[in-house]
């Protein structure tokens, strides 16, 4: 077995709360080999952001390890864990997150600023990364001349734009109507193709029916681990567009 | 991320919130404004007095009656001896490095030409003068030796009274009253203008000294020779304090003084100014040291905003974090942005001061000089400021934990 892109060993993260005790996470094991396209469900804080987090390298984990392609990540300092995120991870979150008053091809480049990228290389990757997720025309705009939807897809852009070996989506559906729900969907359905590998919070069964392995948290356990078949997010677009044509008709 | 972004990510910052950059930066620029001001009017002070010291040869000493001499009438009690001419012929002649001794004598007046009047210092004078004070006649001419011993009616005038008496018109032959005495008109000085003391220096009017204490100041005198000083004009600078010693036992001798206080006072003018300037430099640099107290002020003006700004972009700096920026990263581009405030305030403080520092210079008179020291300390010093009071928001900044700013509301 090729060593995972990212493993989780005894995983617990504490929160301490006015004198109370909170075991966010309670010993999660889990394996997320390359190329996987994995949701993580779950009711409302089961735990699913924080477990996100520790594989972002956004925070550290109270007891166990998280092994990053092979490499410990669990005990770095915070400035240690901000370069393994700047190489490493692109995070999509459901509230976009972009800089205002900053053009798309800015946002996008963001990563690549705290890399050090000369500048001609960044407005190259940057501008393939917004071709990528269909935005080309709309470099130049800033996040409050951009639809919801296309928000969402400068995020993804700027998650992409430092070729991370895990791509991050906490909720990235959340704020979006149905339709451009499934849009964004469809694109990340794309980027997987592609051979990225997704980890993607949803407390949507539907939306989570378009990976390929489905955990559910309940109360910071892991409770189900499976794989399944997935939704085509192209078809399943399809068929709603086709459903509402057929309603604004009938 | 290289300093040269992060100074582009600051302007562009400073610039989104652009009133309210302005705003913060106004006390800077007050501030150094200020400072810079307050040390440009000391420099320009220090200047004016060289330059009066210099212009003066810092080789005049003037020897002063002492003693109330209201009216030129001496009321001392004691020695019943005042200053007279003949001292000041005994200095010329008998102390070697003198050049001339000018014995001068004022007295107060009006002087009325047709339905104007003015008045100017009147000062009863000899040919000396001219010598002692560097004054030329540049119109007519200097008393004659019948005019001084007769106590003629005659006059020489500085620019402002011929200004302000004849306009443009001539000043020569006509004939002005002095205390309603009839005076003629024979001759014009050249103009000094002001003094550093902002005092006009040629608003004065010169008449033989017989005619100045019999006509004008018509008081009984100690002596019919009385004068109230005597202006002592030294040939080689280096000898001042010779001739002060020499002129003190002569005056001593002369005037029959024994007291341990002489009826006279031996004033150097350099120094005089000197003293006079100093004070002046203590007024101007106790306004530079209020002054700075506003460049404080503007400090911690500067820190209030930029705790603001953290709050208000904690979830920007949530972000950048996430993307990866080290927590030194996001607290050098605080610090940037404090820096650049105040270093832009400086800058524009400084062409603030220059502007008012010229405006100064041209309608008010006053010499003003910026010296490049200042300019780099007052820019220099902002920039400090900036990172005095940049510190604290910048260390906030950067001590955030990325998941709790991301999730700022
Ligand atoms: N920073 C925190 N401090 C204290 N408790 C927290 C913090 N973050 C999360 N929690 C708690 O941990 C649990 C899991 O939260 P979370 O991972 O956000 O759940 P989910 O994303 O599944 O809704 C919840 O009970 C939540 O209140
Ligand atoms: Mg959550």
């Amino acid at each position: 077995m090729t060593t995972a892109v990212i493993a989780t060993l005894a995983l617990e993260k504490h929160y301490q709360m006015g004198g109370q005790h909170l075991r966010a996470l309670k010993g999660v094991d889990i394996n997320i080999a390359g190329g996987e396209f994995v949701a993580v469900m779950g009711p409302s804080g089961s735990g699913k952001s924080t477990f996100m987090n520790l594989l972002g390298c956004l925070d550290s984990p109270s007891l166990g390890r998280i092994l990053l392609q092979g490499d410990d990540v669990s005990r770095l300092s915070a400035a240690q864990l901000a370069r393994v995120r700047n190489k490493y991870i692109g995070f999509v979150f459901q509230q976009f997150n972009l800089l205002p008053r900053t053009t798309a091809l800015d946002n996008v480049m963001l990563p690549l600023l705290y890399s050090n990228t000369p500048k001609h290389e960044a407005i190259r990757r940057a501008t393939e990364c917004l071709q990528l997720v269909g935005l080309a025309q709309r470099m130049d705009h800033h996040p409050a001349q951009l639809s919801g939807g296309q928000q969402q897809r400068v995020a993804i852009a700027r998650a992409l734009v430092n070729q991370p070996a895990l791509l991050l989506a906490d909720e990235p559906t959340g704020a979006l109507d149905s339709e451009t729900g499934l849009e964004i969907m469809q694109l990340f359905q794309q980027l997987h193709q592609q051979g990225k590998t997704i980890v993607l919070v949803t407390h949507e069964p539907d939306i989570a029916a378009f990976a390929g392995r489905q955990l559910t948290f309940r109360d910071g356990e892991l409770i189900a681990d499976k794989k399944t078949q997935p939704q085509n997010a192209a078809v399943a677009l399809q068929q709603f567009r086709q459903q509402r044509l057929a309603q604004v008709s009938a | 991320m290289n300093t040269l972004t992060l100074f582009k990510v600051a302007a562009v910052a400073l610039r989104v919130n652009l009133l309210r950059s302005i705003l913060t930066m106004l006390g800077i620029i007050i501030g150094v404004a200020a400072v810079i001001i307050m040390l440009a009017l000391g420099a320009g002070a220090r200047y004016d007095v060289d330059q009066q010291i210099k212009s003066l040869g810092g080789n005049v000493f003037v020897i002063f009656a002492r003693g109330r001499f209201s009216g030129g009438a001496r009321e001392a009690s004691g020695s019943s001896q005042g200053l007279t001419e003949m001292d000041a012929l005994a200095i010329e002649q008998q102390i070697p490095q003198v050049n001339v001794a000018a014995p001068t004598m004022r007295a107060s007046g009006q002087l009325i030409y047709g339905n104007m009047n003015w008045a100017p210092e009147i000062h009863g004078v000899d040919n000396r003068i001219y010598a002692a004070q560097s004054w030329q006649v540049v119109e007519g001419r200097t008393f004659s030796d019948t005019e001084l011993a007769s106590a003629a009616r005659v006059a020489v005038i500085g620019q402002t009274v011929k200004r302000e008496l004849f306009g443009a018109g001539d000043a020569l032959g006509q004939t002005v009253r002095v205390n309603k005495m009839p005076v003629t008109i024979i001759g014009v000085l050249n103009g000094k203008g002001q003094n550093t003391q902002g005092n006009d220096q040629d608003d004065l009017i010169f008449m033989p000294l017989d005619t100045v204490r019999k006509r004008i100041a018509g008081l009984t005198l100690s002596s019919p020779k009385a004068v109230r000083s005597i202006i002592v004009q030294v040939e080689d600078e280096r000898d001042m304090a010779d001739v002060e010693q020499q002129m003190d036992s002569l005056l001593r001798q002369r005037l029959r003084s024994t007291d341990s206080e002489p009826p006279f006072r031996i004033r150097n003018l350099s120094e005089m100014i000197a003293t006079r300037s100093e004070t002046m430099q203590i007024f101007n640099g106790l306004l530079a040291a209020v002054a700075s107290v506003s460049l404080l002020v503007g400090g911690i003006g500067i820190m209030n905003i930029m705790l603001v700004s953290v709050t208000e972009r904690t979830r920007e700096i949530g972000l950048r974090m996430a993307v990866g920026a080290e927590p030194k990263v996001i607290m050098k581009q605080f610090l940037i942005e404090a820096v650049l405030l105040c270093g832009l305030g400086g800058a524009i403080g400084l062409a603030l001061a220059v502007a008012v520092s010229l405006s100064l210079q041209h309608f008010a008179g006053l010499t003003a000089i910026i010296e490049l020291h200042v300019v780099l300390m007052s820019v220099g010093f902002s920039c400090l400021i900036g990172i005095f009071f940049g510190y604290y928001p910048a260390t906030k900044a950067a001590g955030l934990q990325p998941i709790d700013a991301l999730r700022y509301e």
